[in-house]
């Protein structure tokens, strides 16, 4: 059975965050970028699974610009056997939307014939959490969304669900979508001779035109600015105060 | 996994008769066990800076032209290349003309020619304009770190394979006590000690660390390069900087400016810069030499001091801080050059010091060094002659000639300042590098501290938040971390120490000089002070390997990928 693991190239967590001065939305030239955290917890589980026996191969792919192969390499280094990179170059105008990454991502399950597709949760660039559950839909197959542990067996994955309420186990028949919560676990470190080894490893390009895709987007990014700096309190001296406040500035009397 | 890849094993059986300054004339197999793996490579360069960049495209280059190969590895304890480089830094083009001429036709990040040159005598209040005894045409501002980031792609593109997020810890030795290569110490090391370790023996190592490199001091104590280089110890400085974005009215692209004066006392030596980048980019920094005498003296709120001065602030204002660091560098100069070459390798860049100081840059020398390294290593390597020859060519090669002009700058402070400055004008003016004398260094930077019983604290303005912040702000902006479960890299030989001696004798200097903060005096259940030891918050600036009076601590280096995150410094 093989697993495709989608990643996703972000501005690295620890990175201080900040608005291009054009406005046009964040400062990603010069930053240090990195695999999305939820991604790397998401190849980590694929390769725990192969290593159980559950399957045969990993494949990790990605939709990004050329840089995206460093991802892919991580993704490599850790152990992946294979990837594809689906080449597109971001325009901050009309960024790439989860719909469209679904799209392109069940084209690829679909040629790679996957029997289990394990994604992060959300990116946090732009916390959408959106992609698995749109992928899911496209494909008709059951999720298992926010996976705090999977035990995958021949025809089905029970699910460790992190809900509001608490865990919520469910069962899947395959071919499902995972996503992955923060407690699944401990994603291991590329060692450098793993590194040296992803050097050889193969990664496929394609495009989106080659997998008849269209990720053109409805969506236009008008303006990015920072939110206002939260302003200083007011000391105030009396309840009468108070209430004028509230009647006539705040509005909420 | 037991797995030893032998790349270069073939090459090393070729080479016969070995001089006994040479590499071994096998590459030498270890037994491995519990986990450790071995790799080895013709070259292998422990950081991926400038120098270590240089020496990595030269050894490339050659290869090419001579139609052979050398398998190189450059090893880099940043999490990327360029994330542990921080300099000013006005950068002069020669050794990159040398090494890749071409580069003025490539996108390289060097696009800020020196527009204009300015220093000033800072008082409290006024800034008197001096002549300048720069001369910076032809020399561009640039981020040293966005430099560096080119090179590696340079490299890379040759054939170096440049790995990032690997510390070597070790140096590793065979029987005859011969250098054959570093070990990395892998990440995943619990606080309980137990890690895992990977091997890198190379035939030939090169040691580019930067000033106070921690292989490369052991290397030079162990094998007496300072005795056998030009004889006198190295003296130091600490440098604070940020990079800001500013209001655009005030921004001119190429402008550099150096002061001297406020806000260090005359028995201080130091002083600022501050450099227009593009893109609304500003360099400012404080450069402190650390044989400054008062204990109590911060050189980071020293910088923050500076930069309310009424022809600064007027600067900063409106702007925003991108980026913080801190870094020490090298005042020795030519008396301090130790011999570089080791059996089995050799030291380059700032490891070993070749920073010209009244001209306040380092990286054109330790690009030189690095090439003429890499040269040496290609003679050694592939026609069998020995790795005296980067000594011999380091004393016959234009660093030597630049370095031996600016010898007297410096140490003519150690008379004082107003000498000092005298000192320099004569030196400038009227011999021009030619004088007849060589003035020595003064103590070592650790012995320079008074007792704090000599001085009283100093209480240094608090912080405004617009342009002066306090430290847990600033090392936000330095992207800093380490992973929470590793041992302390930070090492007292004598535990007891900091109790006996630091904190009575010189009140604890080290709460004081750490740009980070790292070292802090709390108070015990008991009511006594006790040394707290911060790790994490480490800048990788060595400092506190330099300064501490007793020399206690150590500074060893921390699982790979820690550290600052420095992009645009």
């Amino acid at each position: 059975m093989k697993i495709l693991v989608a990643v996703k190239r972000v501005v690295d967590y620890a990175v201080k965050v900040r608005v291009r001065p054009d406005r046009t939305g964040v400062e990603t030239a010069s930053v240090k970028m990195s695999m999305n955290p939820f991604c790397e917890i998401a190849v980590e589980e694929a390769l725990r699974l192969r290593e159980a026996g559950a399957a045969a191969e990993v494949v990790a792919a990605t939709v990004g610009p050329a840089q995206s192969a460093d991802t892919l390499r991580t993704a490599l280094a850790m152990g992946a056997d294979r990837a594809v990179h689906v080449l597109h170059d971001p325009d901050p105008q009309r960024p790439l939307l989860p719909l469209a990454v679904a799209k392109i991502l069940r084209a690829v399950a679909l040629q790679e014939k996957a029997g289990l597709v394990i994604l992060g949760k959300q990116a946090i660039d732009d916390d959408c959490n959106q992609t698995g559950q749109m992928l899911a839909g496209l494909l008709n197959w059951p999720q298992g969304t926010f996976a705090s542990k999977v035990i995958l067996d021949k025809e089905k994955a029970t699910v460790e669900r992190e809900v509001d309420g608490g865990i919520e186990t469910i069962c899947l028949d395959l071919p499902a979508v995972i996503t992955t919560d923060l407690r699944l676990n401990q994603p291991r470190y590329a060692t450098l001779p793993n590194i040296m080894k992803a050097k050889s490893k193969v990664i496929k390009k394609v495009t989106p035109e080659d997998l008849n895709v269209d990720i053109r987007s409805d969506m236009e990014v008008l303006e990015v600015t920072e939110p206002p700096k939260r302003k200083a309190g007011v000391i105030l001296s009396s309840v009468d105060e108070l209430l004028d406040k509230l009647k006539n500035e705040a509005r909420v009397l | 996994m037991q797995r030893v890849l032998r790349v270069a094993a073939a090459a090393a059986a070729r080479l016969a008769g070995a001089p006994r300054w040479g590499p071994a004339a096998a590459a030498t197999v270890r037994w491995l066990s519990g986990g450790r793996e071995s790799m080895s490579y013709d070259v292998v360069i422990v950081g991926a800076g400038p120098a270590g960049l240089a020496a990595a495209i030269r050894l490339k280059q050659l290869c090419r032209a001579a139609d052979t190969d050398l398998s190189v590895c450059v090893l880099e304890k940043g999490s990327e290349v360029g994330a542990h480089v921080l300099s000013g830094n006005v950068f002069e083009p020669r050794a990159l003309d040398e090494l890749i001429p071409k580069w003025r036709q490539e996108d390289t990040p060097i696009r800020v020619p020196v527009s204009s040159d300015k220093f000033w005598l800072l008082t409290k209040n006024k800034a008197w304009t001096l002549p300048s005894p720069f001369d910076n045409k032809g020399n561009y501002v640039i981020s040293l770190s966005q430099l560096v980031r080119w090179m590696a792609t340079k490299a890379e593109e040759l054939g170096v394979e440049v790995y990032p997020g690997f510390a070597a810890s070790e140096i590793l030795y065979d029987e005859n006590q011969i250098v054959t290569g570093v070990a990395t110490n892998d990440v995943g090391i619990a606080k309980d000690g137990s890690k895992r370790e990977t091997f890198q023996p190379g035939r030939m190592t090169l040691l580019a660390e930067g000033c106070r490199g921690s292989l490369s001091e052991k290397i030079i104590r162990n094998h007496k390069l300072r005795e056998s280089g030009q004889g006198q110890h190295q003296t130091y400085a600490l440098g604070i900087k940020e990079v800001w974005e500013i209001k655009e009215e005030k921004h001119k692209p190429g402008s550099v400016v150096h002061t001297v004066g406020w806000p260090l006392d005359l028995n201080t030596y130091g002083g600022s810069f501050i450099y227009h980048l593009d893109n609304r980019q500003l360099s400012i920094g404080l450069v402190v030499a650390l044989n400054y005498r008062n204990p109590f003296m911060s050189p980071y709120d020293e910088f923050q001091k500076f930069k309310q001065h009424p022809a600064v602030r007027k600067i900063l204002e409106g702007g925003t801080v991108l980026q913080y660091g801190a870094r020490t560098l090298n005042e020795g100069g030519f008396q301090s050059i130790p011999n570089p070459v080791f059996p089995g390798g050799a030291i380059i860049g700032c490891s070993a010091g070749f920073l010209n100081v009244p001209k306040i840059k380092g990286t054109h020398t330790a690009m030189k060094s690095g090439m003429l390294a890499a040269e040496a290593s290609f003679k050694t390597l592939v026609e069998g002659s020995s790795m005296e020859l980067y000594w011999e060519n380091l004393k016959k090669s234009w660093i030597w000639e630049e370095l031996y002009k600016a010898r007297n700058y410096r140490p003519a402070f150690e008379y004082g300042f107003i000498p000092g400055m005298a000192l320099s004008a004569v030196e400038r003016y009227i011999f021009k590098g030619k004088a007849p004398f060589t003035l020595k260094h003064g103590r070592p930077d650790h012995e320079a501290t008074d007792m704090a019983s000599l001085h009283s604290p100093i209480q240094y303005p608090k912080p405004d938040g617009q342009i002066s912040f306090d430290v847990p702000t600033s090392l936000y902006r330095s992207s800093t971390n380490h992973e929470h479960d590793q041992p302390p890299h930070l090492r007292l030989r004598d535990p007891t120490v900091p109790e006996r001696v630091n904190l009575p004798l010189y009140a604890g200097p080290e709460s004081r000089y750490c740009p980070a903060r790292v070292y802090e005096y709390v108070s015990d259940e008991k009511g006594d002070q006790k040394l707290h030891i911060n790790a994490q918050n480490c800048l990788h600036c060595k400092a506190c390997d330099i300064k501490d009076p007793k020399q206690n601590i150590e500074w060893t280096v921390p699982e790979g990928g820690g550290g600052p995150g420095y992009t645009v410094m």
